[in-house]
């Protein structure tokens, strides 16, 4: 099965990396969404995959009787799941307030911070 | 206390009095340094205390542990060397201290300035007690950044800020020389101390490096002690208030770089290589600075030249070889010490006092300032090497060292005489020109400064006729251990003020006559140096300036090339970058994958699934419009929940159901505010690049996932879970046990991650647009000051 995983783990980081390239802030923002998931399957997948199975020890037993789903992965990717909405929300906001300033959604007319043709700075000392 | 918990006292001392010094000044005016002055004076008597165990040819060492898995220590190394160092650092110190009380007397920032002085004077003191290199390393560091901060203490003046920022930079990059050069040395031998490299020096002269270790260190002797081409900081350096000049740059801190060729004698001197560049370097410096001292007219240019001179001719006899020559750096050291702290701070009488330091504009102060004419007449004697004073022991040493009749003493002797000869015109026209002749009208009435200025000279003055009165007590406590410990052997220093005949008295005959010559025609050499000078035209000093030049010029262009301001040329980058180390990592080590094995039995439906994953992720490249892209990301979010819902990860499933629905729904929310154009704007140029960039990090990543899944597993963590999470953390769910126990201080992390995320989204939300223009003009760094 990892093989077929491995197939659509770089599709997806591909989409996401052609998107990130973009000029245009929304599709940055595609790409960031897209390339959550792109992380979280890799780890699912590094982790090993089994079918169904998942990691639920069952009544009155102490431990799993036979293989489960490996836990370890799926706590972190739970983790990793809200921290990217998280940032993914706080970016998506930080566009549409840059979009309202700047009346721009095109990351080459943002140069506040670093203006084109910038001054050499002084040679005295 | 005991011995070692003072002498580390000892060597923090005056950081604790720079703390107190504005505290100080602030209530007491210009007689805080009455007080402040006690501090070296302090140091200075319990370093006495070590002399007489010194004298008998003991070594004291002490210290403390540091790092010492990497065996760094804060060690300090006491012998003759070092102790008259921290003895003239702390005595001359003392003075100073005293004389800058009366220099800056209601100077505003009289207070920083004492502090910057103590401060200075700790990192001196520590430099030359340092047994670790790194310790002196550091010291050594500290005694440019302190240098720096004198300097431009004057700070309004933009000649001092050039002068602060050279000397910075040439001697704080001559430092970093002298670090990579003992590191080398600490390779080499295996040990980070003077004490123990002592015994190592045959290992280290015969190790291939030595020329390496050799010229590193010498960078950051040559660049301190102000050599020939490295000499053009001092001058300038003569920007600082004059009490500065008097201290570091003639009787201290330019010191440091012969100290560090001293110290190092006994370890690396001796070879051919030593022997011969050290002699040559100094030489010429000795020559170039005694030439410039004559062409100038400003006292304290003339002084810092003889400086430069000076300095010169200390490497050369440190590195001369021959018997005597040692013991002649010795006292040259220690009198050079005494007479040019107190003629620079006799020229700072005559600067405070008269309001100008021009040679030419001076004359007939001598009844105005009489002790300060008798101040510079016993310093001018020492320096021009005539007795009964210091200078004249160390002249007659100095020509016992290089009288010889081989054709290298030979050349050296003659240098050594014109600089001597130069030295001693310049000695006189600094002694005499101003005090002698017809009075001359002066920016201010001339009359004698206040105790605070002429007490410094004055017992510098006395002192350099003292020890060449008292020459044998001198041998016994200073000169000799001091010599015995540069030449790494015991040595026995015996010139008196007694007449003796022979080679070196013939010598100083000529030096005296050749010196009176230079003085009475010294207007016209004068003038015949300034003509060469200007067609010469070009010097370091202007090297330094088009150098800086070059250096803003470079990294300006070299900054505007890296950060272009232009977003995807820092993403283009990024990924290139990835996309290098993904491929180039794995085929360096061999590790490629394996061709994979597809399996054959896979569920139609779980087929099905991807594919409609990889068909969302395509449409949203695709996507002509917003909603198509917004609903297309949906997609393949949905799709990922039901892959993880196929594969045992229920609770990922859930999650991700609820996430994928947020994001389409704010998204979708924000997105019909927002312009967007129909199809991605990129012209194929630009389509192709970047989607080979894609193609190539998706490639790689994948490659990556199918070497991580051919490898081995180690199952430790996730048997651990397994294992423990219903018997100890009392849960059926692992993951959920992982989650809210094994791992629950992250999850807190987390949520605080969520919730400060929630907080400046909100704060962008509620912000008004008019209040975010207003920020940013305010941000403006060229907005006038009265326009917010």
């Amino acid at each position: 099965m990892e093989p077929i995983f491995a197939i659509l783990v770089g599709l997806f980081f591909a989409v996401a990396v052609y998107l990130l390239l973009s000029k245009f802030i929304i599709r940055v923002l595609l790409g960031v969404a897209i390339l959550g998931n792109a992380v979280n399957l890799l780890i699912f997948a590094s982790g090993r995959i089994l079918r169904d199975v998942p990691p639920v020890i069952g009544a009155s037993l102490d431990m799993s009787v036979g293989p489960t789903a490996n836990p370890l992965p799926q706590a972190l990717i739970l983790t990793a799941i809200v921290i990217s909405f998280s940032f993914f929300s706080f970016l998506l906001v930080l566009s549409w307030r840059a979009y309202r300033v700047l009346e721009t959604d095109n990351t080459d007319e943002m140069r506040v911070a670093e203006p084109e043709g910038d001054a050499p700075p002084p040679l005295r000392y | 206390m005991d011995g070692t918990a003072l002498t580390c006292l000892t060597l923090f001392l005056p950081f604790l009095g720079a703390l107190l010094a504005p505290w100080l000044t602030r209530r007491m005016g210009h007689n805080a340094a009455w007080v402040l002055a006690l501090v070296p004076a302090a140091i200075f008597l319990h370093f006495i205390g070590f002399s007489a165990e010194v004298a008998d040819g003991g070594i004291v060492t002490g210290g403390y542990r540091w790092v010492p898995s990497l065996d760094v220590g804060f060690y300090w190394l006491i012998d003759g060397l070092s102790l008259t160092f921290a003895l003239l650092i702390s005595g001359i110190g003392t003075l100073i201290v005293l004389y800058a009380g009366g220099y800056l007397k209601g100077h505003k920032q009289q207070g920083r300035f004492l502090s910057f002085l103590l401060m200075f004077m700790g990192a001196m003191l520590g430099l030359v007690i340092s047994d670790s290199f790194l310790m002196l390393f550091v010291y050594w560091e500290l005694t440019s950044i302190t240098s720096f901060l004198l300097i431009g203490f004057d700070h309004t003046r933009q000649a001092a800020r050039r002068a602060a920022l050279q000397a910075l930079v040439v001697t704080g990059g001559g430092g970093l020389f002298l670090l990579a050069g003992l590191l080398l040395i600490w390779n080499i031998t295996g040990t980070t101390q003077f004490s123990t490299l002592f015994a190592m020096a045959p290992q280290l002269k015969e190790s291939p490096l030595y020329l390496a270790a050799l010229l590193l260190v010498l960078g950051g002797a040559f660049t301190k002690s102000a050599q020939f081409p490295f000499h053009i900081w001092l001058p300038n350096a003569m920007e600082a208030p004059t009490p500065v000049s008097a201290y570091l740059h003639s009787a201290t801190m330019v010191k440091a770089g012969v100290y560090l060729l001293m110290r190092l004698n006994p370890a690396m001197g001796g070879t051919p290589e030593w022997q011969t560049i050290l002699p040559v370097v100094g030489g010429t410096t000795l020559l170039i600075g005694a030439l410039l001292a004559v062409r100038q007219t400003d006292l304290k240019l003339m002084l810092a030249y003889t400086t430069m001179a000076s300095l010169g001719l200390l490497v050369l006899l440190t590195g001369f070889g021959s018997p005597h020559a040692i013991e002649a750096a010795v006292l040259y050291l220690v009198a050079h010490a005494l007479f040019k702290g107190a003629l620079f701070m006799i020229a700072g009488i005559i600067d405070h006092e008269t309001g100008t330091r021009d040679i030419r504009k001076l004359g007939g102060l001598r009844r105005a300032m009489p002790i300060t004419f008798a101040a510079a007449i016993a310093a001018a004697l020492s320096m021009a090497g005539l007795p009964p004073f210091l200078g004249f022991l160390a002249k007659e040493e100095i020509y016992y060292a290089l009288g010889r009749f081989d054709a290298w003493s030979v050349v050296f002797a003659a240098i050594a005489i014109l600089g001597n000869a130069l030295m001693f015109a310049v000695a006189f026209a600094i002694a005499l020109k101003p005090f002698l002749g017809a009075k001359v009208e002066t920016p201010k009435p001339a009359h004698e400064g206040p105790l605070l200025l002429w007490i410094g000279p004055a017992v510098l003055s006395l002192k350099g006729l003292a020890m060449a009165a008292l020459a044998g007590l001198t041998h016994h406590l200073v000169s000799t251990p001091m010599a015995s410990a540069i030449a790494g052997e015991p040595r026995l220093v015996e010139i008196s003020l007694v007449p003796h005949l022979g080679v070196p008295l013939g010598l100083s005959v000529v030096t005296v006559v050749l010196g009176v010559l230079i003085y009475r025609n010294l207007d016209r050499l004068r003038a015949l140096l300034a003509g060469v000078l200007a067609d010469i035209g070009w010097g370091p000093d202007r090297g330094f300036d088009q150098a800086m030049r070059g250096l803003v010029g470079f990294s300006f262009r070299l900054t505007q090339r890296l950060q272009t301001g232009r977003f995807d040329d820092y993403m283009t980058v990024t990924f290139i970058a990835l996309a290098v180390v993904l491929f180039a990592t794995p085929f360096v080590f061999g590790e490629m994958p394996r061709p994979p094995v597809f399996p054959k039995d896979v569920p139609w439906h779980e087929l099905a699934i991807m594919a409609i994953a990889a068909v969302g992720l395509v449409t949203v490249v695709l996507a002509k419009d917003r909603l198509t892209a917004i609903v297309s990301l949906g997609i393949q979010g949905f799709a990922v929940a039901v892959i993880f819902l196929l594969y045992g990860a229920p609770d990922l499933s859930f999650t991700q159901f609820m996430i994928e629905t947020l994001v389409v729904v704010i998204l979708a929310l924000v997105m019909t505010r927002l312009k967007v154009y129909k199809t991605d704007h990129r012209p194929f140029r630009q389509t192709l690049p970047d989607a080979t960039i894609a193609a190539a990090c998706g490639l790689g990543l994948c490659l990556l996932l199918l070497t991580v899944t051919q490898s081995p597993f180690d199952t430790t963590l996730s048997d651990f879970f397994n294992l423990h999470s219903q018997a100890i953390a009392h849960g059926a769910n692992v993951v959920n046990v992982i989650i809210v126990d094994f791992r629950g201080t992250d999850t807190l992390g987390e949520i605080a991650v969520v919730m400060i995320a929630a907080l400046a989204i909100l704060s962008l939300v509620r912000l008004r647009a008019g209040s975010m223009t207003t920020r940013m003009a305010d941000n403006d760094p060229d907005a006038g000051e009265g326009s917010a």
